[in-house]
């Protein structure tokens, strides 16, 4: 699988729902438009919903890469309106 | 005076045990009230009630401490506010939706316009005994679909689209079932697994997990005296126009095997499944 050159990255494994998604869109708001960020989030319900969340804001999600360590990161590339 | 319990029942006031005093039952469709009709409610639970509202377990409004003699003027204040009285007793209640896909970001089905057609078609048909319907929006069952008479519950069937894949792995991820799994030559669905929740769907990025909403109905559940869960009978509708059909023929059923005071479930059980079921699938290739 390709990898991506990623521009910049946030780690949202620290904090939880609904603060994980406010965390990694404040991360990617403060990107320029085709940037790639990486967002590192816990297995569970933020793998499972962020995803989710953060393509419902119109940006293009790359992949979810298993990092195999209880954690899953998400490649997004900035999209703006 | 000779008070006429009956047709003060039907007509949403409920005896309290508080010697004539009535709790007026308000119609409420799918649990939305506008600020106007709040604003009606207030005033007259204010001058005719005690001052408080309850709230039912079915989304529904009650304002208590209703006296005999005012129930005329509690009816046309209310009426006025464009608020209109319940009903009680053996006939089809309240119908009950969560906020559904037109809020909701999860929901896979519109509950609101779904809820009032279905209160402008049955709401206070008199049956054998009380129906209920709820309208839930996605499989995360926030109304509970199946703890009505007849439950309706939003769902997605799911087609891959593989030429759109671009191999994230985002679905595999979201799918709680484990229905989807990645392999090198691209995702692969596996239908016995799939609930219908439609969060695939949701969360591609390319438009390759497509989905068709639908209608998931259960059949016969219970929550009071008796616990049951309502049971699905038929894969999803995609119509309502067919979705009436089955909710027609189960009606009909309904008032045709059930005795008096008897609820939709005891009367499939001594008809048997196998006859409702039937009459539902008839309705359904008619
Ligand atoms: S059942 Fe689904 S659509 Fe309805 S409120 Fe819950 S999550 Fe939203
Ligand atoms: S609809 Fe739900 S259960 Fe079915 S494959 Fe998609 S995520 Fe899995
Ligand atoms: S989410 Fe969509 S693009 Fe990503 S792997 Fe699944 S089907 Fe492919």
């Amino acid at each position: 699988m390709n990898d991506y050159a990623i521009d910049d990255s946030v780690d949202i494994t620290d904090v939880v729902c609904p603060v994980t998604f406010v965390k990694a869109k404040v991360a990617i708001d403060e990107m320029e438009d085709g940037q790639i960020l990486s967002i590192r989030m816990n297995d569970g319900e933020p793998a499972q919903n962020v995803p989710r969340s953060i393509k419902d804001e119109g940006h293009r999600i790359l992949r979810l890469k298993d990092n195999e360590d209880g954690t899953y990161s998400l490649i997004v590339q900035k999209r703006g309106d | 005076m000779g008070t006429d319990y009956a047709s003060l029942k039907k007509g949403g006031f409920m005896r309290q045990k508080q010697r004539d005093n009535f709790s007026a039952r308000l119609k409420v469709v799918g649990g939305n009230l506008t600020s106007e009709q709040l604003l009606a409610i207030s005033s007259v639970a204010k001058k005719y009630g005690d001052g408080h509202v309850h709230l039912t377990s079915r989304q529904g409004v009650e304002i208590p401490f209703i006296k005999l003699g005012d129930i005329e003027a509690v009816k046309r204040e209310l009426g006025e506010g464009g608020v209109s009285i319940g009903v009680c007793g053996p006939r089809v209640r309240t119908v009950t939706a969560c906020q559904g896909a037109d809020i909701c970001p999860s929901g896979c089905i519109e509950t609101h316009s779904l809820a009032e057609e279905i209160s402008n078609r049955y709401f206070g048909r008199e049956l054998p005994h009380k129906f209920k319907f709820g309208v839930t929006g996605c499989t995360n069952n926030c109304l509970k679909a199946e703890e009505n008479d007849l439950g309706i519950k939003g769902g997605m069937t799911v087609e891959l689209s593989p030429e759109d894949c671009i191999a994230c792995g985002v679905c595999v991820k979201a799918c709680g079932e484990g229905a989807i799994s990645m392999a090198d030559g691209g995702i692969k669905l596996d239908e016995s697994k799939c609930n219908y929740c439609g969060r695939c769907v949701k969360a591609c990025p390319n438009d390759a997990c497509r989905g068709e909403p639908g209608y998931i109905v259960s059949f016969g559940g219970s929550f009071g005296n008796r616990i049951a869960k309502g049971e699905t009978l038929t894969p999803p509708i995609r119509d309502r126009q067919t979705l009436f059909k089955i909710a027609d023929a189960a009606l009909d059923f309904f008032a045709a095997h059930a005795s008096p005071g008897e609820r939709l479930r005891p009367a499939i059980e001594r008809a048997g499944w196998g006859v409702f079921k039937s009459s539902v699938e008839a309705a359904l290739h008619e």
